[in-house]
């Protein structure tokens, strides 16, 4: 017969689980303590954060993205997965975890400088679509880790690294409200902004980034906690000032409360569902799977192309299927296309580059082989045109001879020819023909290859290869 | 030691001291002695905390303060 008793035990509250115990990843021979300056703000916030992911039970599940400010070494701290975006971009990096992996936490953990300068287009549109995130954001008033310059949080008269006299709304603008800018949006679950400063508040802090990470786990979407914390160096304060400036300065500006809660009443997004099958991928992206076989020798040296016309005459997409054919016979290619602005009367061109070595620049300055679509094309590049090179004409719109006589020049009626088959538009594809009959570099067989995974009309295809056999075979 | 008590380990604490003034029985006191880091650190006076975990709160290292806490549990037997 069993019977109940009441016995003590110790219980011991300390490390949060998803903080490592040693730092292996931290660099020097302190492995035990964080980077972090005495007092800062940073260790609280992250110390909640870690609480929280492991009292849920999230560290096997959590993604946490380190931003770049002084937060960037989180991923030496954080026993969770570990993202390090670039400056700035981290709910565009969310974004792609939290739709590639659906059923992870993902948690961007930004600052000031990160979230509100450099990043204010990736919060804002991760906001405004409502991705299943957690943001973190850490408004210290000050960029940290680059030595204490203005940042869009600045307090007025605020005297930074770059403000040396404070802080002026005239010249500078006024410090940018976040978590109020972020309510405003539509999608948004969960807008809170709180102080981390005394014990009272730490609490307020805990339970608000408990509530964002709950709602994450219920898929119900966005939700955005702005933390006011201490930046006891950069501040040139102690840090028990630098609470009191957070309380008696950031506070009355920045009010903490809750800006935006609709989690009672709004339904759990729909799980995306990645596709991750190689096949049904390569199917979407019109890929060849495999490794090709070359069908040249490979030994062609680099071949410098522009492809010139008007826009509409499919010159950038002539260009396109060069270097993909290039690219499919193991060949290294570059394409660049260049748009000018057509209504007055400039050309629209694009830059190939196919190589048997790797390239150095994408850009033509002076191209071995230059395709002239139309009589500005010409005379815009004729000049350029490397000594010993050609120059193919269309002679269909080209009034006009080529001037140099230390160039090779191949005329041919691209539109005529591309007319006759009954698809004007396959010009550009009669200009490959050509382009194929006097340059070796590339088989035929690839270009038919690239067409037929361009096309989803059979028919289209069948006529663009016509259109390069026409301009192959056609002799002057 | 008698429970609840705060253990701090000197050589990761960073002498901000906030867990000192987060302290509502005023047990914790900085050291004259330097730790490891070059730091004056926190220390428990060995007695008198109440075990409210302000201090762990308040402390931005990860590791430096844990707080030891009686439990009631119910065992079956």
């Amino acid at each position: 017969m069993s019977e109940t008793i009441t016995t003590t035990t110790t219980v011991t509250k300390g490390r949060p689980e998803a903080i490592y115990e040693t730092f292996e990843r931290k660099s020097g021979k302190d492995k035990l303590t964080t980077h972090y300056c005495p007092g800062c703000g940073h260790g609280r916030a992250q110390k909640l954060v870690a609480e929280a992911i492991s009292e849920m039970g999230l560290g096997d599940r959590t993604i946490f993205i380190s931003p770049v400010g002084c937060s960037v070494f989180s991923y030496y701290y954080m026993n969770t997965g570990n993202v390090q975006a670039p400056h700035g971009r981290a709910p565009a990096v969310g974004t792609g975890l939290v739709r590639a992996r659906p059923d992870s936490i993902v948690i961007s953990y930004q600052g000031d400088g990160d979230l509100a300068a450099i990043g204010t287009a990736e919060i804002i549109h991760a906001a405004n679509r409502g991705e299943n995130m957690t943001v973190i954001f850490i408004n210290n008033a000050i960029y940290g880790m680059t030595g204490g310059q203005m940042a869009p949080t600045t307090m007025v008269g605020q005297r930074t690294l770059t403000t040396p006299s404070g802080r002026n709304a005239a010249t500078e603008g006024h410090p940018m409200r976040m978590a109020e800018l972020i309510a405003t949006l539509e999608a948004p679950v969960y807008v809170e902004r709180v102080s981390c400063t005394d014990v009272k508040n730490i609490h307020k802090c805990r339970k608000a980034i408990r509530k964002g990470l709950q709602l994450q786990v219920e898929r119900k979407g966005f939700s955005f906690i702005e933390i006011l914390a201490t930046c006891p160096t950069n501040w040139k304060k102690t840090p028990q000032d630098s609470i009191k400036w957070v309380q008696d300065v950031m506070e009355p500006y920045f009010k903490p409360g809750v800006y935006k809660d609709i989690s009672a009443t709004v339904q759990p997004l729909p799980r995306p569902e990645p596709k991750t099958d190689r096949k049904e991928l390569e199917k979407i992206l019109g890929l060849q799977s495999g490794k090709t076989v070359a069908k040249t020798t490979g030994k062609i040296g680099e071949r410098r192309i522009k492809i010139a016309g008007f826009g509409g005459q499919g010159a950038l997409t002539a260009g396109a299927m060069l270097a993909t054919a290039g690219m499919n016979d193991g060949l290294q290619v570059t394409w660049l296309p260049s748009y000018g602005p057509e209504m007055r009367g400039g050309t629209a061109n694009c830059s190939v580059v196919i190589s048997d070595k790797r390239i150095g620049s994408p850009l033509v300055t002076q191209p071995n082989v230059l395709i002239a679509m139309n009589r500005p094309s010409l005379d815009a590049f004729e000049q350029e045109v490397a000594p010993g090179g050609i120059i193919m004409v269309n002679s269909s719109l080209i009034d006009r001879k080529v001037a140099r006589t230390d160039v090779k020049a191949v005329y041919a009626p691209f539109t005529e020819l591309a007319a006759g088959l009954g698809l004007k538009a396959a010009a550009n594809a009669v200009a490959i023909g050509v382009f194929l009959a006097h340059e070796k570099s590339i088989d035929r067989e690839r270009i038919y290859e690239v067409l037929r995974t361009s096309f989803k009309k059979k028919e289209a295809v069948e006529t663009n290869i016509r259109a390069v056999d026409a301009g192959y075979e056609y002799k002057a | 030691m008698k429970l609840p008590a705060v253990e701090i380990k000197s050589n990761q604490c960073k002498g901000c001291g906030l867990c000192i003034d987060s302290c509502k029985p005023g047990v914790l006191s900085l050291s004259k002695a330097f730790n490891l880091l070059g730091y004056q650190y926190a220390e428990y006076k060995q007695s008198g905390c109440t075990g409210c975990e302000a201090c762990y709160y308040a402390c931005p290292e990860p590791g430096a303060i844990s707080i030891h806490k009686e439990k009631k549990v119910q065992v079956q037997r």
